[in-house]
C-alpha cells in the first residue's frame, strides 16, 4: 500500500498552549484513518493544519511527497485535500442541488471571464457539473431533496450534504470532523456505509469521531491523540487492546469512549 | 418568468426610458426632469457598484471616494491633457479599479463593520487628497470642463460634439441612461453566472468556499475593483455635466445615500440600486416644499422603510411577480 499523506512532526502552540505536540503519522492510499481523543486533545486543530486553514507551528504536511502545510487553503483544496467542518457548513440560502454545483467549481475548466460571457467551455462545465451533481445526489440516496433550500434541512441530511459538497470537488482526500455528531443510531449506521462507500470512489477519508462503535466499525486504522500527543497509533482491535488509551480515557473524565 | 417575458419587460422597460420618458418631459415642459433622472441613472451605476460589494458580504461606505476620484480623473485628462471625453471616462473608471485593488488587498480581508468603517473613512480621505493635490488644483477645484466632444471611429461620427447640440441635456440624459442599460444588464449577467453563485457562496461562509477551492481573495478584489470602475465611471459623468469638480462634489453624505438606494431598493435584487435610487432621490426632491423639516421627514421615511421592508422595495409583491428568482 502506498502513502499519500505524510504528517512529520507537526506542532501547533496556541501561546502557551500545546494543542499539537510533534504528531507524525502517515496515511495509505484509499483507508479510512479515524483520530481519536478527548474534547480539547487537539483533533480539529490537526485537520486544520491538514487542510492549511491554520498555520503550523513546526512540522510539515505532505501530501504525495508535496509539501502542502501553510499554503493558502483554496490551493490544498486544488491539491486534493478537503475539510468539511466541525459545525455543519454548507450554503445556506441555496438549494441542496445548488450547494453541490458550487462547490465543483475546483473542477472548472473555464476562467471566470468564460463564465460570464457564457463561453461554449463555460456552458461545458455547467453541464457538466449539473450532471454529475445528479449524479452524486443519486450516489448519496438524497435526489428527492435536491431542490430544497439547504436551511430547512434537518441534521441528517446536513451532514449528507456536507460529505457531498466534500465529495464534489473530486478530493482526493477528504477529512470529516465529527461527521456522525447529532444523529441517531441509524443515521450513523446510514453515514457509516456511506462513508465506506466513499472510499471506493477512490478518496481517502481522514475521519475525527466520537462514536467508538462507529470508528471501529470503519476504521482501517486509528491514531489516538490526548493533550496533544499522539499516545498511539494502531487497527481498531490492537487500539481497543492497548493499555496507554485505556489509561490515558479511563484517567479522564470524559468516558463516553465506551471502551 | 420565462425568456419570452422577460424580454418583453425589457423592451417596454426600453421604450419608456428612451422614447416615452423623453416625450412627456418634452410635452410637459419639465426640461429639469432631464437633469433629475440623468443624475438617478449615473447615481445608481455608482450604487449597483456598493450593491456588489454587498453581494461578496461587504458593507460599502466609500463608494463616494471613486465617484470623486473618477470625476478628477476626467476633469484633468479633459482640461490639461485634452484627451477626449469619451476615451477619459473608461481611464476613470480603470484608475479607480487600480487603486481599489491595492487598497482592497488590504482592508477586503476586515468583515462587518469593521469593513464599513475603514470605506466611511475612504471618501474622507479621497476629500482631503483632493484638497491637498497640485494636480487637483485645492479646495477651488476644476472648472470649465469642456463638453464631450465628437466621437467617432474610423472617421465616422458616432456621437457629435455636446457643443453644436441645441439640448445637451437630452444628450447627457441618452448617454446616462444608455450606460445604465448597459451596467444594469452586464451585473444581471454577472450575477446569474457561476461567478454570482460563487459570490453569494463568498457572502454566505468564506472559510467553506475556500475549501472547496475559491480563491477568496481574488474574487474579493475582483468584486470590489468592478464596483470601484462603476463607482468612477458615475461620478466622472456626473461632474462633467456641471463642468466642474470640488472636492465636496461627492462627501461622505453621498457615500451614505449610495449604501441607502441599495438597502431601499433591496439587496436581493439586481435592480434593487436602480429603484432605491429612483425612489431616494425623487424622494428628496418632493420633500423639498417641507422646507426646514426635509431631512428629519425624509430620515424618518428611509428608517420607516427600513424596519417595514427590511429585503427593500423590490420585495414588494407587485414587483415579486417578476422579481421571483431569490425564493425559488
Ligand atoms: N484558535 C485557537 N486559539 C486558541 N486556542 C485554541 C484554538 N483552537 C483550539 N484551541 C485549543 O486547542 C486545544 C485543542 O482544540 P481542538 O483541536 O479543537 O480539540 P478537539 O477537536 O480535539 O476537541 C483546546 O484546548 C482548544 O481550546
Ligand atoms: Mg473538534
Amino acid at each position: 500500500m502506498s502513502t499519500i499523506l505524510e504528517i512529520n512532526n507537526v506542532t501547533k502552540k496556541f501561546g502557551g498552549l500545546i494543542a499539537n505536540n510533534d504528531i507524525s503519522f502517515k496515511v495509505n492510499k484509499q483507508e479510512i484513518l479515524s483520530v481519536i481523543g478527548p474534547n480539547g486533545a487537539g483533533k480539529s486543530t490537526l485537520f486544520k493544519m491538514i487542510s492549511s486553514f491554520m498555520k503550523t507551528t513546526s512540522g510539515e504536511v505532505l501530501l504525495e511527497g508535496k509539501r502542502i502545510s501553510n499554503l493558502a487553503p483554496h490551493i490544498v483544496a486544488r491539491m486534493g485535500v478537503v475539510r468539511t467542518f466541525q459545525e455543519t457548513t454548507i450554503f445556506k440560502t441555496m438549494t441542496v442541488r445548488d450547494n453541490i454545483i458550487i462547490s465543483h467549481h475546483l473542477r472548472s475548466n473555464s476562467n471566470l471571464f468564460g463564465f460570464f460571457i457564457g463561453s461554449s467551455t463555460a456552458r461545458n462545465d455547467e453541464r457538466e457539473f449539473a450532471r454529475s451533481a445528479d449524479e452524486l445526489l443519486e450516489f448519496l440516496s438524497i435526489t428527492d431533496i435536491g431542490n430544497e433550500l439547504a436551511s430547512t434541512l434537518p441534521q441528517g441530511h446536513l451532514r449528507t450534504l456536507g460529505i457531498a459538497i466534500g465529495l464534489a470537488t473530486n478530493p482526493k482526500i477528504l477529512l470529516l470532523d465529527e461527521p456522525f455528531a447529532g444523529m441517531n443510531h441509524d443515521e450513523t449506521m446510514h453515514m457509516v456505509d456511506l462513508v465506506s462507500s466513499v472510499r471506493d470512489r477512490n478518496v481517502t477519508v481522514l475521519l475525527v469521531e466520537h462514536d467508538m462503535s462507529a470508528v471501529m466499525k470503519i476504521s482501517d486504522r486509528i491514531v489516538v491523540l490526548n493533550f496533544g500527543e499522539l499516545i498511539a497509533e494502531g487497527t481498531p482491535k490492537e487500539i481497543q487492546e492497548n493499555k496507554i488509551v485505556i489509561e490515558a480515557y479511563l484517567g479522564s473524565e470524559d468516558d463516553s469512549i465506551g471502551l | 418568468m420565462s425568456k419570452a417575458s422577460k424580454l418583453i419587460y425589457f423592451f417596454i422597460f426600453l421604450v419608456t426610458i428612451l422614447g416615452i420618458v423623453p416625450w412627456l418631459i418634452e410635452i410637459s415642459g419639465r426640461w429639469d426632469y432631464y437633469y433629475t433622472l440623468t443624475s438617478v441613472a449615473l447615481l445608481s451605476i455608482a450604487s449597483s457598484g456598493v450593491w456588489l460589494t454587498f453581494y461578496i458580504g461587504r458593507i460599502n461606505i466609500g463608494q463616494g471616494a471613486y465617484a470623486l476620484a473618477g470625476g478628477y480623473v476626467v476633469a484633468i485628462l479633459v482640461t490639461k491633457y485634452d484627451v477626449s471625453f469619451w476615451l477619459s471616462v473608461p481611464i476613470a473608471g480603470l484608475f479607480c479599479s487600480f487603486v481599489s485593488m491595492l487598497i482592497g488587498a488590504s482592508i477586503l480581508r476586515l468583515r462587518g463593520v469593521y469593513f464599513a468603517m475603514i470605506t466611511l473613512v475612504l471618501t474622507e480621505v479621497a476629500k482631503l487628497t483632493a484638497m491637498s493635490l497640485p494636480i487637483t488644483n485645492g479646495a477651488k477645484g476644476i472648472s470649465s470642463i469642456a463638453l464631450p466632444g465628437e466621437l467617432s471611429i474610423f472617421g465616422i461620427s458616432i456621437i457629435p460634439d455636446f457643443s453644436t447640440l441645441a439640448n445637451v441635456k437630452l444628450a447627457f440624459y441618452y448617454v446616462a441612461v444608455i450606460l445604465m442599460i448597459f451596467v444594469f444588464a452586464g451585473m444581471y449577467r454577472l450575477v446569474n453566472s457561476r461567478i454570482g453563485h460563487l459570490c453569494r457562496s463568498l457572502q454566505q461562509n468564506e472559510e467553506l468556499a475556500s475549501s472547496i477551492g475559491v480563491n477568496i481573495t481574488i474574487l474579493r478584489i475582483i468584486a470590489y475593483s468592478i464596483s470601484s470602475f462603476l463607482g468612477g465611471i458615475g461620478g466622472a459623468i456626473f461632474i462633467s455635466i456641471s463642468q466642474s469638480v470640488y472636492p465636496t462634489t461627492f462627501q461622505v453624505a453621498d457615500s451614505i445615500n449610495f449604501m441607502l438606494n441599495v438597502f431601499v431598493g433591496g439587496m436581493g435584487y439586481v435592480f434593487g440600486p436602480m429603484i432605491g435610487t429612483l425612489f431616494i432621490y425623487f424622494g428628496w426632491d418632493l420633500l423639498f416644499t417641507t422646507g426646514k423639516y426635509q431631512l428629519l421627514i425624509y430620515s424618518s421615511i428611509i428608517i420607516a422603510l427600513i424596519l417595514v421592508l427590511p429585503n427593500g422595495l423590490l420585495s414588494l409583491r407587485i414587483f415579486n411577480k417578476s422579481n421571483k428568482r431569490e425564493a425559488k
